[in-house]
C-alpha cells in the first residue's frame, strides 16, 4: 500500500501528460476534420485530390511512423523545423486524428438528403446558416458512433508519444516497473487507462442520448 | 405577376424545356400538368431557383429576377416540396421560426408569434413542440407550407402537393390554396391528377416530354 502511494503521484503525472494529448489532439482535429471534410465534397476538384492524399497518407501508414517523422524526420529534412518533444506530439496526433474524423464526417455529410440543403436554399440560408443550423446537427447525430470508438482509440494511442520520449502514463509505469522490479505499477496504470475508457465512453452515451430525441 | 419568356433548360444534351412561356397574374392559381417525364418539377425547379435555366427570362412584376442567384433580400418564391423536406432535427415551431430569424432577422419574439398564428391557422396550432417524426404525412405538409409562407413570399409553389395524401386530406390541402388564394396568394401547383388541376386552377400549362 505504501508502494502504492508512493508511485501514484508519479503516475498521475503521467496521466496529466496523456489526458493533455488526449484533450488538446480533440480540440484541434475535430473542427479540422470537419472543415476538411466540407472541402473533400466541395466543388473544387483540386482541393478534392490534395485533400483526398493527405487523408490516404495518414490513414495508410502507422501513427507511430507520423509520430517519428515529425520528431526525428522534419530537422533531418533541412527544413529548419525542430519541434520540441510536446508539440511534435501533438501535431503529429492532430494531422494523424483530423485526417479519421475528416472521412467520418465525409460519410455523415454525404448522408444527408440533398432536400435539405434544397429546403435551406428556397429558404435563403446562406451556406453557413445552412451547414451551422442543418446540416452540422444532422451530422452530429450521425457521426457520434464512430467519432466515439475514435475518441476511446485516441485514449490509448496517445501511449505512442513514449517512443519519442514524452513522460506520458505508460511511460511512468514502465519507469517504476524497472526500477522497483514489480508488476505492481503496470498493473495500476492499466486500471487508469481503463478508468479514463470508461468515463469517455459513458461521456459519449450520454452525448449520444442528447441526440435521440429526433429520428 | 411573374411572367417566364423563352425559358429552356436541358441537362446535358437533353432539353426538358424548351421556350416556356408563362405568365400569372397576382392572386391567381396556375396548375402544370402533363404526363410523367414532361418537366413539371424541372420547370418548378427552375422558378425557385434550385436549377439554372440555360436561356431566357423570369420577370417579377415587370422587373427581371435571377431566382438561382436570388440574394436580395426580398422573399419572392416560396415552396413545398413533394417530400416537405423538413427539418428533422427542429421541432415544427422551430421550422417555422429558422429562416425568419435567421435570414429576415426578426427577434426571437416576433418570429414566435407569427410562427405560432401561421401554423394556428393551419391546424396546427397544439404540434408546435413535436417533431417531424411524430406528425402524419397531411401534418408535416401543413408545417412545410407554414415554414414557406413564414417568409411571405409573393408566389407559392407546389410540387405534387396531393400525391402522398388520401382522399380526404386532398380535400384539406384544396381548401388551405383556395384560402390562401382568398389571400390574394399566388400559387403554382404541379401535379398529376387532373381533377384537382380542374377544381382549383385559373389557368393551366400542360407540359409533355420532348422527343430528343
Ligand atoms: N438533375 C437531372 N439531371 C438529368 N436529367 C434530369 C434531372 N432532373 C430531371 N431530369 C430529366 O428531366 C426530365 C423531366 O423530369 P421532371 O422531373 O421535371 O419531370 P416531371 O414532369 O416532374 O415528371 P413526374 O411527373 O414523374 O414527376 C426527365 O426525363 C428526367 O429524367
Ligand atoms: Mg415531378
Amino acid at each position: 500500500m505504501d508502494y502504492i502511494l508512493e508511485i501514484m503521484p508519479s503516475l498521475f503525472s503521467g496521466m496529466g501528460v496523456t489526458l493533455s494529448i488526449f484533450f488538446w489532439t480533440l480540440v484541434g482535429s475535430l473542427p479540422l476534420g470537419l472543415i476538411v471534410a466540407l472541402g473533400m465534397i466541395s466543388p473544387f476538384k483540386i482541393l478534392q485530390k490534395i485533400l483526398g492524399i493527405y487523408v490516404w497518407l495518414m490513414r495508410g501508414t502507422p501513427l507511430l511512423l507520423q509520430l517519428i517523422f515529425v520528431f526525428y524526420g522534419l530537422p533531418l529534412l533541412g527544413t529548419g523545423i525542430v519541434l520540441p518533444r510536446y508539440e511534435a506530439a501533438l501535431v503529429a496526433f492532430i494531422l494523424n486524428y483530423t485526417a479519421y474524423f475528416a472521412e467520418i464526417f465525409r460519410g455523415g455529410l454525404q448522408s444527408i438528403d440533398k432536400g435539405q440543403y434544397e429546403s435551406a436554399k428556397v429558404l435563403r440560408l446562406n451556406y453557413w446558416q445552412t451547414i451551422r443550423k442543418i446540416i452540422a446537427p444532422q451530422v452530429m447525430k450521425i457521426v457520434i458512433p464512430s467519432i466515439g470508438n475514435e475518441v476511446i482509440n485516441l485514449v490509448k494511442d496517445s501511449s505512442l508519444v513514449y517512443v519519442i520520449g514524452l513522460g506520458d502514463l505508460l511511460r511512468a509505469g514502465n519507469v517504476a516497473t524497472s526500477r522497483d522490479v514489480t508488476l505492481v505499477p503496470l498493473i495500476l496504470v492499466s486500471l487508469m487507462y481503463l478508468l479514463m475508457t470508461a468515463f469517455f465512453t459513458y461521456v459519449l452515451k450520454k452525448i449520444e442520448q442528447h441526440y435521440s430525441y429526433w429520428k | 405577376m411573374l411572367e417566364l419568356q423563352q425559358i429552356t433548360k436541358k441537362f446535358g444534351e437533353r432539353t426538358i424545356l424548351d421556350h416556356v412561356d408563362l405568365t400569372i397574374e397576382d392572386g391567381k392559381i396556375l396548375c402544370i400538368v402533363g404526363q410523367s417525364g414532361g418537366g413539371k418539377t424541372t420547370l418548378l425547379r427552375c422558378i425557385s431557383g434550385l436549377e439554372q435555366i440555360d436561356s431566357g427570362k423570369i420577370l417579377v412584376n415587370g422587373k427581371e429576377f435571377d431566382p438561382y442567384v436570388n440574394s436580395n433580400n426580398e422573399a419572392v418564391i416560396g415552396v413545398v416540396f413533394q417530400e416537405y423536406n423538413l427539418f428533422p432535427h427542429l421541432t415544427v415551431l422551430e421550422n417555422v421560426m429558422l429562416a425568419p430569424q435567421m435570414v429576415l432577422k426578426k427577434d426571437k419574439e416576433t418570429a414566435t408569434r407569427e410562427a405560432n398564428e401561421l401554423l394556428k391557422k393551419l391546424a396546427l396550432g397544439d404540434k408546435g413542440n413535436l417533431y417531424p417524426w411524430q406528425l402524419s404525412g397531411g401534418q408535416k405538409q401543413r408545417v412545410a407550407i407554414a415554414r414557406a409562407l413564414a417568409m411571405k413570399p409573393q408566389i407559392l409553389c407546389y410540387d405534387e402537393p396531393t400525391s402522398a395524401l388520401d382522399p380526404g386530406l386532398r380535400d384539406t390541402v384544396k381548401e388551405i390554396i383556395l384560402d390562401l388564394k382568398k389571400e390574394k396568394m399566388t400559387q403554382i401547383i404541379v401535379t398529376h391528377d387532373i381533377e384537382f388541376a380542374k377544381e382549383i386552377a385559373d389557368d393551366i400549362l400542360k407540359v409533355k416530354p420532348l422527343s430528343n
